[in-house]
């Protein structure tokens, strides 16, 4: 019998703590389909930042450090630059990378660091319980912004594959979504041009991978794939927003 | 045998290149040597001062409270560190920029050698560090002038060795002026 | 055995450090710019490249000690280098390290606080760096030079501690140390047998163990078992690599003790009560974590009479309190960091002769 579907080799055969209809999994699926597809697994050195991907480690059958919240970049940094010869990727949260790690990540892609970035954008604070994160959308109620988050007072939502794309350290920026097969399969191919990027060496490589988090938005799955349809990709529209090797 | 000397100036008066150019003539005569600069935040202008101490055996303290001697080459640091020079100590001043009229100074020997006067008539004021060097070994003897020769080439960047023989001629004319 | 001998140097202690971290064997740095210590940065920026090295100027001391972080995970020598303001940004990721089990040299180049403080020297980030500095009841090493040659040789010391502890090591020194320039003989890296370091990322081949560098421990009794593990490295430590330098304390009546710039001042001191017939001595410990307990408590097994002096309002007389014998005495004299406040020999001078007491 053919196999069509298959684990792949860079995920360990557990199952994950991640809670039904999150889109964590499939994020990191595609990341691990993208480090089976150009053989570079026994190269690869991950970066787990704080947040529901803190346990990277636990599904990712590759060596992992666990960075400080925030600083997965300037960790990655000293990674990558100790070990050029290596694949070194972060995988972080929004309000790891854009609150509280935005100093690192900003330097990290202005310096043009060698590295892979995804960024995982759900709107909210996963672990802590639903808290507002620097990307939680006008009016969005979380634990935080009972009354919906105030633009005047709490700011308006960083556009972060945006913001990066304006650095001349970036080679590329793209935007995906993974609420649809349609979204899943373009998510594939976004992903694995970002790691083409640093197996090329062609510079920094950013995926914002918008997803959803249907515990703390209050929904259930179905409904939160729907907000993320509905809501998040007007505000943040997908593609690509720098591709300097037109990879 | 252990020696120390302190240095005064005004940021510009060539303070810490005196202080390195002493360290490096000592070093040159196999001695252990500290040498502690300090200055005011300004990087021009500013107050200048180092301590510098070279012995056969440990250099011990890189503070003097009451240095052996002292070379202070502007008014403020007259007013401020003569009186510190310890009983029986020497004390060269540069009586170019400072006026020492009416100060009494009793257990301390106050050496007044016109610095910047004999640097001009050498050919630049710069030089007026190199007149308190060559007045401090003639006055104490601590070092060879040859140690001083030979430390300029270490003290001062490669561009500047060609100045090395109007340098040696101001430590020269500052020495005479010490001997009195 | 012929030692090797260099030529002599002169050279400020800041230089001597970063000299000593590429003879050690270091090769990447990642810092930030903070008076007293740039001269540490601004040398590895120009020599690093030279022999293969990395040089970051990071975006902040976060940053940096995170670069740090990352790069020792691959197993390389690393350091970074700071002051107060920037060693207390740095704690984060000192705290995270140690929870990692990580090796890496931090250069603290001590000076007034708190908050902005000043850039003259201190000694009153020594709570700071001997109790971890940072959250979660950690300790790390740390070496306290009193010259430029003592930085040289401390710093290569400290790689090879952080090294063979996994842990990471400071050397402590304060802006008269760091900025004074001394004669320093160059010597070459210790032959020191490290353990390999079988636990980096690297990247690896099927079959081959799975290695995570992580201070997150969940599971029940994991993080009490890492305490306890680290409890005993750190007992280890105070049993084999306490360092500690005595200056005549055979038949002092009086025993000085003070730690790096102090040290100095106060055995120039100790010579001016020698001479005026005081049986004075000194003990400065070397290493401040692991404090030489041991070498204290025989000391003042006969020395009745301590006398502690720091640039603070003391810190340190509290290591050297437990540490002597109980019917001993530790005076104190400090002066808290500031504009003004280095002490003198002669002041110091005065200060034993005010404590000091002949016996019988």
């Amino acid at each position: 019998m053919k196999q069509v579907f298959n684990r792949p080799e860079s995920l360990k055969d557990v199952s994950t703590h991640f809670c039904p209809g999150c889109h964590h999994g499939s994020v990191h699926r595609l990341v691990a389909e993208a480090l089976d597809e150009f053989g570079i697994r026994s190269e690869t050195i991950g970066v787990a930042s704080v947040g529901c991907s803190v346990f990277l480690y636990g599904y990712f059958d590759i060596d992992v450090i666990e960075a400080p919240h925030g600083r997965a970049p300037a960790v990655a940094t000293g990674a990558k630059r100790a070990r050029p010869d290596r694949i070194v990727f972060t995988y972080q949260g929004d309000g790891d990378l854009a609150a509280i790690g935005m100093s690192e990540i900003i330097h990290a892609a202005n310096r043009g660091e060698d590295i892979t970035v995804i960024f995982v954008n759900n709107t909210t604070y996963g672990m802590t319980g639903g808290q507002m994160a620097p990307t939680t959308l006008p009016g969005q109620k979380t634990s935080t912004t009972p009354y919906g988050r105030d633009i005047s007072k709490d700011g308006s939502p960083f556009k972060m594959a945006e913001l990066l794309s304006n650095l001349d350290g970036v080679g590329f920026s793209a935007r995906v979504a993974l609420n649809s097969p349609k979204n899943v399969m373009q998510a594939k191919k976004m992903i694995k041009t970002a790691f083409r990027y640093q197996v090329e060496k062609k510079g920094f490589s950013f995926i914002e991978a918008l997803a959803a988090c249907p515990t703390n938005w209050g929904m259930n799955p179905m409904d939160a794939n729907q907000r993320v349809a509905d809501e998040m990709i007007p505000y943040f529209p997908l593609g690509v927003y720098r591709n300097t090797a037109n990879l | 045998m252990r020696y120390d000397v302190f240095f005064a100036g005004y940021g510009g008066q060539g303070v810490l290149l005196a202080g390195n150019l002493l360290s490096y003539a000592a070093i040159h005569e196999g001695k252990n040597v500290s040498f502690f600069p300090a200055y005011g935040v300004e990087k021009r202008g500013g107050a200048a001062m180092c301590t510098v101490v070279f012995a056969d055996g440990d250099t011990g303290s890189p503070v003097v409270g009451n240095p052996s001697v002292s070379i202070l080459l502007n008014q403020l640091s007259f007013d401020k560190y003569a009186a510190k020079v310890k009983q029986g100590g020497v004390c060269i001043v540069n009586s170019s920029l400072v006026d020492t009229a009416g100060v009494e100074l009793p257990g301390i020997e106050i050496v007044l050698v016109p610095m910047n006067q004999i640097a001009l008539d050498m050919g630049d004021v710069r030089m007026v560090n190199m007149v308190a060097c060559g007045a401090y070994i003639e006055k104490t003897g601590a070092l060879k002038g040859s140690s001083l020769e030979a430390a300029l080439k270490k003290a001062l960047p490669e561009r500047n060795h060609k100045l090395i023989p109007a340098n040696v001629k101001a430590m020269e004319a500052g020495a005479l002026a010490a001997r009195g | 055995m012929q030692a090797i001998t260099a030529e002599k140097i002169f050279v400020k202690g800041n230089e001597a450090v970063a000299m000593a971290a590429i003879e050690a064997g270091c090769r990447c740095y990642f810092g930030y710019p903070i008076t007293p210590q740039s001269d540490i940065p601004e040398y590895l920026s120009r020599e690093l490249p030279a022999v293969g090295g990395e040089f970051i100027q990071a975006e902040s001391e976060i940053g940096a000690i995170n670069m740090v972080l990352g790069a020792s995970a691959t197993g390389v020598r690393v350091m970074t280098s700071s002051s107060g303001p920037g060693i207390s940004l740095k704690q984060e990721g000192i705290s995270y390290m140690a929870g990692s089990e990580l090796p890496g040299v931090i250069v603290d180049i001590m000076r007034a606080g708190p908050g902005l403080g000043g850039i003259d020297a201190s000694q009153a980030d020594y709570f700071q760096a001997t109790r971890g500095g940072g959250h979660g009841g950690y300790r790390i090493i740390v070496l306290a030079p009193a010259s430029v040659q003592e930085m040289y040789d401390l710093t290569m010391l400290a790689f090879d501690l952080s090294d063979l502890y996994r842990m990471p090591a400071m050397v402590l020194a304060d802006s008269v140390i760091g900025q004074m320039k001394e004669s320093v003989t160059p010597n070459p890296r210790p032959q020191t047998l490290l353990p390999p370091k079988e636990w980096v990322v690297r990247g690896r081949l099927a079959g081959e163990p799975q290695n995570v560098v992580k201070s997150l421990y969940l599971g029940d009794g994991e993080m009490e078992a890492f305490h306890w593990k680290m409890h005993a490295r750190y007992q280890e430590l105070a049993d084999r690599e306490c360092r500690w330098e005595e200056v005549q304390t055979a038949d002092a009546e009086l025993i000085v003790t003070a730690f790096g710039s102090t040290s100095r001042i106060a055995k120039t001191a100790i010579a001016m009560a020698r001479e005026a017939g005081m049986k004075v001595g000194l003990i400065r410990p070397v290493t401040l974590f692991p404090f030489p307990k041991k070498a204290y408590a025989q000391l003042s097994e006969r020395c009745k009479l301590f006398l502690a002096i720091e640039l603070s309002t003391g810190q340190m007389i509290d290591d050297v309190r437990l540490s002597v014998a109980r019917d001993a005495d530790v005076a104190f004299y400090g002066r808290p960091p500031g504009a003004g406040s280095l002490p003198t020999p002669e002041e110091l001078f005065e200060q034993i002769k005010k404590n000091y007491r002949a016996s019988a």
